[in-house]
């Protein structure tokens, strides 16, 4: 599971907070009840709960995607609005 | 704010002669060819291929206007180069929303020269291989029916020009809402990656930046980048047109070389009508800065960097010392909760109970305890959107909270210096806080 790491769409995410409990290593909740997360890349141990929390979670909303390499700057444009 | 209009004089304060904001043409498609020559013939480019265009607004330097000040050259390459991996044809995104309350810089220049802002959405979709642009206003607004009777003008174009209303919500004019309304028809953010320069309308490499980064594109393309880098800061070379409202003589908006400093920038405002005490610089997603520590700073991306500013969309919005500036904030940060889209349970929640929070302070009704708990929550709330909202409105907020530190002290005990009256900032009248379970037709 090295260099893999947690993440969430927000979006999806409707603060069930299942993986709060099944992760706590890494996710801890919030005032309202979303997941604040350890960006650091999944330890080898934690590995098997991490796994565990992407799946129970309610809304599909957590995954373990690749922690990304430093991608080139022209593929990182900052939010452009208004 | 009102939308008066001054070319910034040539003079030795570093002003120069205006580039976007001439003489004002129109719709008038003669005049403008007359003003500025007809718009250059471009070399069709194969898909994944840039043209020539890409490679001198690189070279020139220009970045995006709409407030993020990304290089336009690297961005148009990101889509180039997007479009040869997906072989997907590109689409071109203008943006002339103009969300920010205390902008109007958008509207005037399409009002002046709309056909500049056309002609750098025909000559960007040729250079990156796109056969249509969207060129996107809010709905009700001037804009729309300016953009239309333009476009009408226009024959021979070897891309099409589309004009679109979008919902007049702050947050729909964020890139991945707006290409999602110009593919789908719903002005909500989407969750990124991918971004918009690699799937943005209907799933296709999409080069979107703001109204005016186009226009600074159409003169690129007629005078070269030598010609764009002669004036401004080297790191964000050009003029930008910056939104000047508040506490000054000629509220309107003024061209002015990037880096001119805010004292020059006043001075082209008619100058401040008293002492002023703080600005709120780039909008209501930017930031607070003190009016003594800013005042001879260029106004740029680095020239604010030191002290938390940012240049942003151009807004400059001056706050006089008999005004509270945690009220204003406290108005504005509502709004702006109010403006989510509600997808997203940290800025739902999360800004609703800062707005609160910044209520009870503006109104000397929060405590010590309650301070904390304001400071905490500005802490966990940035990088947890899909879009980027949250964290403006909360950028906002704290820099609020550092620039009225003395003020923020006053208010805990019960009290307020100001004498004002009356508010300052701009706040559209509307809906506060209604966020969607799913999109309503107010999103579409």
């Amino acid at each position: 599971m090295s260099g893999h790491i947690v993440t969430v769409d927000r979006i999806a995410c409707d603060g069930f907070g299942t993986c709060a409990q099944l992760l706590p290593e890494r996710i801890i909740l919030d005032e309202w009840g979303y997941p604040i997360i350890d960006p650091t890349p999944v330890k080898g141990s934690e590995a098997q709960h991490a796994k565990r929390a992407v799946n129970a979670c309610p809304r599909l909303a957590l995954k373990l995607v690749k922690a990304p390499h430093e991608a080139p700057a022209a593929a990182r444009p900052v939010a452009q609005r208004r | 704010m009102t939308s008066t209009t001054r070319p910034a004089p040539t003079s030795s304060s570093g002003a120069i002669s205006p580039r976007l904001l001439g003489d004002a043409i129109g719709v008038d498609l003669a005049k403008h060819v007359k003003a500025f020559g007809p718009i250059p013939a471009q070399q069709k480019v194969k898909r994944g291929h840039a043209g020539a265009l890409v490679a001198e607004v690189e070279a020139s330097g220009l970045a995006g206007r709409g407030g993020g000040w990304f290089p336009t050259g690297r961005k148009m390459h990101a889509v180039v180069t997007a479009a040869r991996t997906s072989r997907k044809d590109p689409v071109v995104v203008v943006n002339a929303m103009e969300g920010e309350p205390a902008a109007s810089k958008d509207s005037v220049l399409v009002h002046r020269n709309p056909h500049l802002v056309l002609d750098g959405a025909v000559l960007a979709a040729q250079a990156v291989g796109s056969s249509v642009a969207y060129v996107v206003a809010h709905r009700g607004s001037r804009s729309v029916g300016t953009l239309e009777r333009a476009v009408a003008q226009r024959q021979g174009d070897p891309v099409e020009l589309r004009v679109l209303s979008a919902p007049a919500r702050y947050v729909a004019s964020e890139e991945s809402a707006l290409a999602h309304f110009v593919g789908e028809g719903i002005g909500l953010p989407v969750t990124v990656p991918p971004r918009v320069f690699e799937s943005g309308v209907r799933r296709r490499p999409t080069f979107l930046s703001n109204a005016e980064t186009f226009a600074h594109i159409a003169l690129v393309a007629r005078r070269g980048s030598g010609w764009f880098r002669q004036v401004g800061d080297p790191a964000q070379p050009g003029t930008m047109l910056v939104s000047v409202s508040g506490a000054v003589a000629q509220p309107g908006v003024v061209e002015v070389p990037t880096g001119t400093t805010m004292r020059q920038i006043l001075g082209l405002a008619g100058g401040t009508t008293g002492a002023v005490a703080a600005a709120v610089t780039g909008g209501y997603g930017g930031a607070w800065v003190s009016a003594g520590a800013a005042i001879d700073l260029p106004f740029s991306v680095d020239g604010l960097r030191p002290i938390g500013g940012v240049p942003g969309a151009g807004v400059l919005a001056v706050l006089p010392t008999d005004a509270c500036g945690l009220v204003e904030t406290a108005r504005v940060v509502q709004w702006m909760a109010g403006q989510g889209a509600g997808q997203c349970g940290p800025c739902r929640f999360g800004l609703a109970a800062v707005a609160q929070d910044f209520a009870m302070l503006s109104a000397g009704r929060l405590k010590g305890t309650g301070l904390a708990g304001l400071e905490k929550r500005l802490g966990i709330i940035p990088g947890r959107g899909a879009c980027r909202h949250p964290d403006g409105a909360v950028r906002f907020a704290g820099t609020a909270l550092q620039v009225f530190d003395d003020e923020v002290q006053r208010h805990l005990s019960g009290h307020c210096s100001a004498g004002r009256r009356t508010f300052v900032l701009p706040v559209p009248a509307g809906k506060v806080a209604l966020p969607v379970e799913r999109p309503g037709e107010e999103w579409r």
